[in-house]
C-alpha cells in the first residue's frame, strides 16, 4: 500500500481555506501530477507531504506514516524540488551538497557520483552565484535526490532548464529507477500534454479544492486546460 | 546530534568566511564606538564604573549587530526547508546558531578588548584579564542563548531589523547588569578588585535559564 | 461560555472598588511624612502587582497554546498581555506622580520596582509590533506564545536582578506589608483585591468581545456561502490573533524528536 493516502485534508491560512477536503490514494512507484492554477494549493499539498506543513484536519498517510505525528519516521525519505534551489550562493555547488550530505548521513561519493551526472564535475568549486539559473537547478536536483529518496515531491522540476540539461536530469527524477525500490513521486506541473504524459493519477485543484481526480488514461490535455479558465 | 551540530556549524563558518558579513562589521563598530564615546564624554582615559559601562554597552551593541545577520542567509536563500526536510533533531540548528554566534563574539572581543585598553581605559589591563575573561566568557553565553532564539524569532517577520534589537535590548539587561557591576572592580584606579561572586553567579543562572528556555522553545519557531 | 457570570463578576468588581475606595479616603490613616499624596501607593502597587502577574500568565496561556494548538489560549494569552500593558501604564504613571510627590523626581532610579517594571514594560511594548509583523495568523500565534513564555520567565529573573542591583535609599513597598499598621494592611489588601477584579472584569469583557465578533463573522461568512455571495477573504492585517478553527488533528510530540 505505502505511497501517498490523503483523506480530507484541509489547510487553512487564518480564514481562507487553502486546501479544503482533499483526498488521493496513491501506489507505491506511481506517480500523480497536479494541475491548477497559481494560488489553487498545489505547493501547499507538496509542503504539507513534505512534512513542512502540518495538515489542520483530515488524514495523511505518506510511506505508511501518519502525519503529523509520525512526521519524524519518513523526514529521510523524502525529496523535496520546490522553487527554490535551497542552496547558499557563496557556498560552492560541492559544499552545498556535501552540507546536504553530512545532514542526510550520506557519503560523500555520493556527491561526485551526482555532480558527474548533472556534469557539473568542472564547475563545482564555484559559488553558486557566479552558475546560470539553469545550473542552479541541477544542483537542486543533485541536493533532491541525494539521499535516494522513496518520494519524490517535484514542484515544476522541469522550469529553468534547457532540452540538454532536461535530458541529464530525467534520469535523477524519473520513474524508472531501481525495481527493488520503487519510487513514489508527485509532481506540479502546468504543462498539460507533458505533465500527462508522466502520470499515473492525475489530481486537479482549484481554489483549494478538487476539481478532478482521475487516472491518467481517462483524462485529456483539454479538460486538464479546462481547470485553467 | 553532535554529528548535525558539528555539520551545521561548519556551513555557518565557512558562510561566515566566504561573505565577512558578521564579525568583521561587529569588530569595527566596536571600535569605532569607542572613538564616539571619546568624543561624546570628552574624557580621553576612564576606570572603574564608567569603564566598564563604556565596554558592556558597546560590546552588548555590536552584538545586536550579529544577532541580525545570524538568521539572514538561511531565510533568505539556503532555506529552513533544507534542514527541516532532513532527519535530524531541530534543536541541533539552536545549539550550532549559538555556537557560532559565541565564536562571532569571541572575535570580538580579541578586538574590543585590546582597542579599549588602547584607546579609552586608565589602569593598565594585564592583572586583571583572566577575571575579565572570565566575566565576559559567562556574558557571552547568555547573549548566544538569548540571541539566537530572538534571531529566530524577528528573522521571518516582516520588520526583522527593527524587530531584532527591540525585542533583545529588555532581555539582555540583566547580563549588562551582571557584567558591568562584574567588571567595575576589574577596571578600578590602583588595586583592581575581585568581581563580587554575587554577580557572577546571576549571570550563570540567567544564562541556564534562558539557555533552557531557548532549547525548550526553537522547535516551535521553525515548524509551520 | 465566555459571557457567563459577567454580571456578577462586574457587580462585584465595582462595590469591591467602592469598598477600597472608602476605606483609602477615610479609613487609613495619613502618613505622617508623605501626607496625602502616599495613598496613591494603594493604588500604584496594586496595579503594579496585578500587572506583573497578568503577565506571567499571559505566558502560562502562552505554554497552554503551544501545548494545544487550540487558538482559544492564544487569545487569552494576548488579552492577558494586552491588559497588562494598559495596567502597566497606570503603574508607570501612577509611580512617577509618587515619586515627583514623595521625593521631587519625576522618576527614581532607586526604586527596584519601578525600574525593573519600566524594563519589563519596555520588552512588552514590542509584542503587539511582533504580532503584527507576522501576517499568517497561525505562525503569528505561535510566534507570539514564544515570545509570551519567554517574556514571562524575564518577569521574575528581571525583578531579581534589578533588585540586587539598586542601592535602597528608600523604603521598599512591597515587602513592607508587615511592617505596615493594620489600618494601612487592610487597606491595601483591600485595594489588591479591587484591582485585581478589576482586572479580571476587563479580562472577560474583551475576550467575550472579542469571540462573539468571531463568531458573527464566521456566521457571516457561512451565510454568504449558502447565498453564494461568497467573496475572498481580503482580512486586514492585524496584530490582534484571528479566531480560526481549532485544527482537529491533536498536536503530536514535538516534531524532530
Amino acid at each position: 500500500m505505502a505511497g501517498v493516502q490523503v483523506e480530507g485534508l484541509s489547510r487553512h491560512y487564518g480564514e481562507r481555506e487553502a486546501l479544503d477536503g482533499v483526498s488521493l490514494s496513491l501506489s507505491e512507484g506511481q506517480t500523480l501530477v497536479v494541475f491548477g492554477p497559481n494560488g489553487a494549493g498545489k505547493t501547499t499539498l507538496l509542503r504539507v507531504l513534505a512534512t513542512l506543513l502540518r495538515p489542520h484536519a483530515g488524514e495523511v498517510r505518506v510511506l505508511g506514516s501518519s502525519l503529523p505525528g509520525d512526521a519524524w519516521e519518513v523526514r529521510g525519505r523524502i525529496g523535496l524540488l520546490g522553487h527554490e534551489p535551497l542552496l547558499y550562493r557563496e557556498l560552492t555547488a560541492r559544499e552545498n551538497l556535501r552540507f546536504h550530505a553530512r545532514l542526510h548521513d550520506v557519503a560523500a561519493g555520493r556527491v561526485e557520483e551526482l555532480l558527474a551526472r548533472v556534469r557539473l564535475e568542472h564547475r563545482a568549486d564555484e559559488p553558486l552565484r557566479s552558475l546560470s539559473r539553469g545550473m542552479v537547478q541541477r544542483v537542486a536536483v543533485a541536493r533532491a535526490v541525494l539521499h535516494d529518496p522513496e518520494l519524490l515531491l517535484l514542484d515544476e522540476p522541469w522550469a529553468n532548464l534547457d532540452p540538454a540539461a532536461v535530458e541529464l536530469v530525467d534520469p535523477l527524477i524519473g520513474a524508472e529507477s531501481d525495481p527493488a525500490r520503487p519510487r513514489t513521486r508527485v509532481i506540479c506541473s502546468h504543462d498539460p500534454s507533458g505533465g500527462l504524459a508522466e502520470a499515473d493519477v492525475v489530481l486537479g485543484l482549484r481554489d483549494g479544492r478538487q476539481a478532478l481526480l482521475r487516472g491518467a488514461g481517462d483524462v485529456s490535455p483539454e479538460q486538464i486546460a479546462e481547470l485553467y479558465r | 546530534m553532535r554529528r548535525t551540530v558539528g555539520a551545521l556549524l561548519r556551513k555557518e563558518l565557512l558562510v561566515e568566511l566566504r561573505t565577512l558579513e558578521s564579525v568583521p562589521a561587529m569588530s569595527l563598530f566596536a571600535v569605532t564606538t569607542f572613538v564616539v564615546f571619546h568624543f561624546a564624554l570628552q574624557r580621553s582615559s576612564v576606570d572603574g564604573d564608567l569603564a566598564a559601562g563604556i565596554l558592556w554597552v558597546t560590546l552588548l551593541f555590536a552584538a545586536i549587530l550579529g544577532i541580525n545577520r545570524l538568521f539572514v542567509a538561511d531565510a533568505d536563500q539556503g532555506g529552513f526547508d533544507a534542514f527541516l526536510l532532513a532527519p535530524v533533531e531541530r534543536t541541533a540548528l539552536l545549539v550550532a546558531k549559538a555556537l557560532a554566534l559565541l565564536a562571532y563574539l569571541v572575535v570580538l572581543e580579541l578586538v574590543a578588548v585590546p582597542a579599549f585598553a588602547l584607546l579609552l581605559l586608565g589602569p593598565p589591563l594585564g592583572q586583571a584579564m583572566p577575571d575579565l575573561l572570565g566575566v565576559l566568557a559567562l556574558g557571552d553565553l547568555g547573549v548566544a542563548a538569548i540571541g539566537t532564539l530572538v534571531a529566530a524569532l524577528a528573522v521571518r517577520t516582516r520588520a526583522r531589523d527593527l524587530l531584532g534589537p527591540l525585542l533583545a535590548l529588555p532581555l539582555l539587561v540583566p547580563i549588562v547588569i551582571g557584567g558591568a557591576r562584574a567588571t567595575s572592580p576589574l577596571l578600578a584606579l590602583g588595586h583592581a578588585g575581585d568581581p563580587p561572586g554575587r554577580w557572577l553567579l546571576t549571570l550563570g543562572l540567567y544564562d541556564l535559564v534562558f539557555g533552557l528556555i531557548a532549547y525548550a522553545l526553537f522547535d516551535f519557531l521553525l515548524e509551520d | 461560555m465566555y459571557g457567563k457570570g459577567l454580571r456578577a463578576l462586574s457587580i462585584s468588581t465595582v462595590a469591591v472598588m467602592a469598598l477600597a475606595l472608602a476605606l483609602v479616603f477615610f479609613y487609613a490613616p495619613l502618613e505622617a511624612d508623605q501626607g496625602f499624596l502616599q495613598k496613591i501607593f494603594y493604588v500604584h502597587v496594586p496595579l503594579a502587582i496585578v500587572s506583573l502577574c497578568g503577565f506571567v500568565i499571559g505566558g502560562l496561556f502562552a505554554i497552554a497554546h503551544l501545548r494545544t494548538r487550540d487558538p482559544r489560549w492564544d487569545m487569552r494569552s494576548y488579552v492577558a498581555i494586552h491588559m497588562s500593558l494598559i495596567f502597566g501604564v497606570a503603574t508607570l504613571i501612577t509611580g512617577s506622580i509618587w515619586a515627583k510627590g514623595s521625593w521631587g523626581h519625576w522618576w527614581a532610579w532607586d526604586e527596584p520596582t519601578l525600574v525593573s517594571f519600566l524594563i519589563v514594560f519596555l520588552l512588552y511594548a514590542t509584542y503587539q509590533p511582533l504580532r503584527f509583523a507576522i501576517e499568517d495568523p497561525e505562525r503569528q500565534a505561535r510566534y507570539a506564545s514564544v515570545f509570551a513564555i519567554t517574556a514571562g520567565a524575564f518577569v521574575p529573573l528581571n525583578f531579581i536582578a534589578v533588585r540586587a542591583a539598586t542601592a535602597y535609599v528608600h523604603p521598599r513597598v512591597l515587602g513592607a506589608t508587615s511592617n505596615l499598621p493594620s489600618q494601612m494592611a487592610l487597606t491595601f489588601v483591600v485595594s489588591l483585591i479591587a484591582v485585581a477584579l478589576l482586572f479580571t472584569t476587563l479580562f472577560k469583557y474583551e475576550l467575550t468581545a472579542k469571540h462573539v465578533r468571531s463568531q458573527l463573522r464566521a456566521l457571516r461568512r457561512l451565510a454568504d456561502r449558502r447565498a453564494g455571495t461568497a467573496e475572498p477573504v481580503r482580512r486586514a492585517r492585524s496584530a490582534a490573533p484571528g479566531a480560526y478553527p481549532a485544527p482537529t488533528i491533536g498536536a503530536p510530540a514535538t516534531g524532530g524528536r
